[in-house]
């Protein structure tokens, strides 16, 4: 029940972060990848204020031996520079420059209801799920594949 | 206020909730790893806090809009056939790569993970190109 209350307050405030930076505004994404055209910097600001915030909580958390309400910290443990990593990577980016939209705005964008961002959020999710898929059947063969993630 | 200021503080909302839920149940904050462990073959068993986090995710904007009177959602920019193929591209290569703009790029950095670095640099490479390629090649 904690658990799951602290995961609706973090959403929640997850939540608020994308919007009020403006990355729930695709034109707003794309124009920071735009850097031949009319630059956005905004997206930079969003990873300075986000990154100074986690890496300085992270910090204080590590000499901690446990997270408060659970047995451990799930940390990924994975630290090789793989190819399902680097063409992970770059598939990622050319959608997320093709429509301005990564994983997390565009669940947000959710709320406003329109059906062209349900189309996004369904293909994404049929994205996952062909890996995933992927990745079950082929664990014996492929072990990079089945590392541990970043999630 | 100044898009740049309200993106900083956005950004710092968003590494609050990453501190968080470290914190408190030890989990990386990453939208893409949160969202794919629920998916089939094989969900995870941990699936109330991270159906938790998705539905806050989508109560935030009503919140907005309740005390602002805004949203702020802007539309999509490009028509269907481009929002289905990016999503499969955003989904096949997020669920590759272990993580997307929050769990490599928030959370990893943080973490001095190499790997997290590498899949920064690399994911906003090809999303540069491919918007300069779209924009400034091909001219859409």
């Amino acid at each position: 029940m904690r658990g799951t209350l602290t995961g609706l307050l973090a959403g929640f405030l997850f939540g608020l972060g994308l919007c009020l930076s403006g990355m729930t505004s695709p034109a707003v994404v794309q124009g920071f990848l735009d850097v031949a055209g009319a630059w956005n910097p905004a997206l930079l600001f969003v990873m300075a204020g986000g990154v100074a915030v986690t890496f300085v909580g992270y910090r204080f958390l590590v000499p901690k031996s446990k997270p408060l309400w659970a047995s451990r910290f799930s940390l990924p443990t994975a630290t090789r520079i793989d190819t399902p990593l680097l063409a992970g990577a770059a598939i990622f980016g050319i959608g997320w420059g093709l429509a301005g939209y990564c994983p997390g705005p565009a669940v947000v964008s959710l709320a406003s209801g329109r059906i062209a961002v349900v189309v996004f959020v369904l293909s994404m999710l049929v994205g996952m799920i062909l890996v995933r898929w992927m990745r079950s059947g082929s664990r014996a063969s492929m072990p990079s594949l089945a590392a541990e993630e970043n999630r | 206020m100044h898009p740049f200021a309200l993106a900083a503080i956005g950004g710092v909302m968003i590494g609050t909730s990453a501190v968080l839920l470290m914190a408190l149940t030890g989990c990386i904050a990453g939208i893409s790893g949160i969202v794919g462990g629920l998916l089939p073959p094989k969900p995870v068993a941990d699936r109330s806090w991270r159906l938790a986090f998705i539905l806050g995710l989508v109560a935030a904007p009503a919140a907005l809009r309740t005390f602002s009177g805004d949203v702020l959602i802007g539309p999509p920019t490009v028509g269907t056939p481009v929002l289905i193929a990016a999503g499969l591209l955003v989904g096949i290569g997020t669920a590759l790569g272990g993580g997307c703009t929050s769990g490599h790029g928030i959370c990893g950095i943080s973490r001095l993970s190499v790997r997290s670095v590498v899949a920064v640099v690399t994911f906003i490479a090809a999303g540069v190109l491919t918007v300069f390629v779209t924009r400034h090649v091909l001219g859409a």
